[in-house]
């Protein structure tokens, strides 16, 4: 367990009374958001399903815009005091004063990130999976790491599926990595990678939607992972905000907001094999 | 008198230059140190400073990513190595086609123009894209789909567009009363191209050409775009791993090691040809 798992967990079971901590993550805010009473949040551009429905975070569709407007609820602020901003990945590691309170497009928190931005506890664990197409499942394709092992991958650069890429299947070739998914999809597209490592929601999507016989051929669940991926919400270094989001994200895991928000948003995802 | 008529030693004008020079020598001397010191006292001054610092001046980053990145400047090297000689030969046949004078030829000189112009107008990215992910997709087996294949092709076809106007220019700037006199000699035009022309127009343009090889240089990481891990690309995912710009400095710092030398060569064969000239 990661020591904010750990921290998450101790934090809820300190204070069993979730309409207290909600309490206290309300005032926690107060005065430390860019604009006072309003929590701006960013978010990627365009924004993916199914974060981010419609590329529309203002409608509070999606994954990651509902979280955020939960978020923003236990702090203190209704629908009507969230704005939306726009950020690469790039803005938003950048030094200096940021333009948003918090960023979500799921960053997975890593300690070397940690170094130089600060992160909110995770609001989620996402499996790995393997997208390919059909054309390689009927090729002998299976979801076991020697199978998997042979194929030639890609994966978006920007990701931490990259490094996973490489600890957990260290294919024989070497990767090929592409500035976003529609690029990755391309590749595949153009049969020039065989599969490559998405979160799984990502990947469920990109096998459904964008990639003609697009299959997702295995999972590597986060609860198995030793190092799991977990998306948390990136915040300016030495941000005073941090604690009350925090206890934000402790309240809505607490009272099932969170896992209501993931069975609404994101799909069941049993029906993928476990990689073995 | 005596001296005026056995001259030896310095004159009094050489030794008044010589002053004058290490005077001027001084003086760059000191307000070169003056900037410089000016540079390293105000920037740091910066409220921002610190943080700039940790996010593009990282030691223990650059530290660990280094020696990743010099890996990964392997590749961008061996584009340069493929692409550089089929650029130079595609080039020369394009610049060519421009210049074929028999009527009967025309098409080809048609072909030409339209080629410089389709291939200087296009973005580098754009062609990539297109040949480097278009052609694959058409349905080519492995390992003929390689993107090293077809972003190789992408950057061949931009780069010879441009070699061939330089090599073109250099082609016109040889003075017609020389396919004259070597007609008069009894040449062929084609001997008359690859015996009179060819040769001094090519020593032309060799300094406008290593310009364009320098650029070539940069733009090899573009095929990044299509897959290839290239310094550029390694840089980037060092830089999203640990939200950190100092691999995009590293990257930088390996770049100028090549292309400053090579544009000094540059400078350097371009001063060169301005003497001969006269």
């Amino acid at each position: 367990m990661k020591p904010t798992a750990l921290a998450l967990s101790a934090l809820a079971g300190l204070l069993p009374a979730t309409a207290l901590l909600a309490q206290d993550a309300a005032s926690c805010a107060a005065g430390k958001t860019l604009e006072e009473g309003v929590l701006t949040v960013a978010t990627g551009n365009p924004a993916y399903y199914p974060w981010v429905i419609d590329n529309a975070p203002e409608s509070g569709q999606g994954y990651e815009a509902a979280v955020a407007y939960a978020i923003a609820a236990a702090m203190g602020f209704d629908g009507d005091h969230v704005t939306w901003t726009r950020t690469s990945f790039d803005e938003a590691i950048q030094p200096g004063p940021k333009d948003f309170d918090i960023n979500m497009q799921q960053f997975s928190i890593t300690p070397e990130r940690q170094e130089m931005v600060d992160f909110s506890a995770p609001y989620y664990s996402s499996a790995m999976a393997v997208l390919t197409t059909q054309a390689v499942v009927d090729a002998g394709a299976e979801a076991t790491l020697d199978s998997l092992k042979d194929l030639v991958w890609g994966a978006a650069a920007g990701t931490t599926a990259a490094p996973v890429l490489e600890q957990t299947i260290a294919p024989a070739k070497s990767p090929m990595l592409y500035g976003d998914n529609a690029d990755v999809t391309a590749a595949m597209q153009a049969n020039q990678i065989d599969a490559a490592l998405f979160d799984l929601p990502t990947a469920l999507y990109l096998a459904a939607v964008m990639l003609e016989n697009g299959v997702v051929l295995g999972q590597f669940p986060a609860e198995q992972a030793e190092d799991p991926d977990q998306f948390g919400a990136l915040m300016e270094k030495g941000s005073a905000l941090k604690p009350c989001v925090d206890m934000a994200i402790a309240a809505i895991a607490e009272d099932g907001t969170l896992a209501g928000i993931e069975a609404e948003w994101l799909q069941d995802a049993t029906g993928v094999p476990v990689v073995q | 008198m005596t001296d005026k008529a056995v001259p030896s030693g310095p004159t009094r004008r050489a030794l008044y230059e010589a002053r004058i020079r290490r005077r001027s020598a001084l003086i760059a001397t000191l307000s070169t140190a003056l900037v410089l010191a000016a540079i390293i006292i105000l920037v740091p001054m910066a409220p921002g400073w610190e943080a700039v610092k940790k996010s593009f001046f990282n030691g223990p980053v650059l530290a660990k990513t280094f020696p990743g990145l010099l890996n990964a400047f392997l590749m961008d090297v061996a584009i340069f190595a493929w692409c550089a000689p089929l650029i130079a030969v595609l080039a020369l046949v394009i610049a060519l086609c421009r210049d074929v004078r028999a009527p009967a030829l025309f098409p080809l000189r048609l072909f030409g123009a339209l080629y410089t112009d389709i291939f200087r107008g296009l973005p580098v990215v754009l062609v990539i894209y297109l040949i480097g992910f278009g052609v694959p997709g058409l349905g080519l087996p492995r390992p003929w789909n390689s993107p090293y294949i077809w972003g190789s092709l992408a950057l061949i076809l931009i780069y010879s567009a441009y070699v061939a106007e330089v090599i073109r220019s250099g082609i016109e700037s040889i003075h017609q009363s020389q396919r004259a006199a070597s007609a008069s000699l009894g040449m062929s035009d084609a001997d008359t191209m690859r015996f009179v022309i060819l040769p001094q127009a090519l020593r032309n343009v060799v300094p406008s050409n290593m310009n364009l090889f320098i650029a070539l240089q940069k733009d090899v990481a573009l095929l990044s775009f299509i897959g290839p891990v290239e310094i550029f690309r390694q840089a980037g995912v060092y830089k999203s791993l640990m939200a950190n710009f100092t691999p995009y400095v590293g990257a930088a710092v390996i770049f100028l090691a090549l292309t400053i030398p090579a544009t000094r060569y540059a400078d350097y064969l371009m001063a060169r040809q301005r003497r001969r000239r006269g």
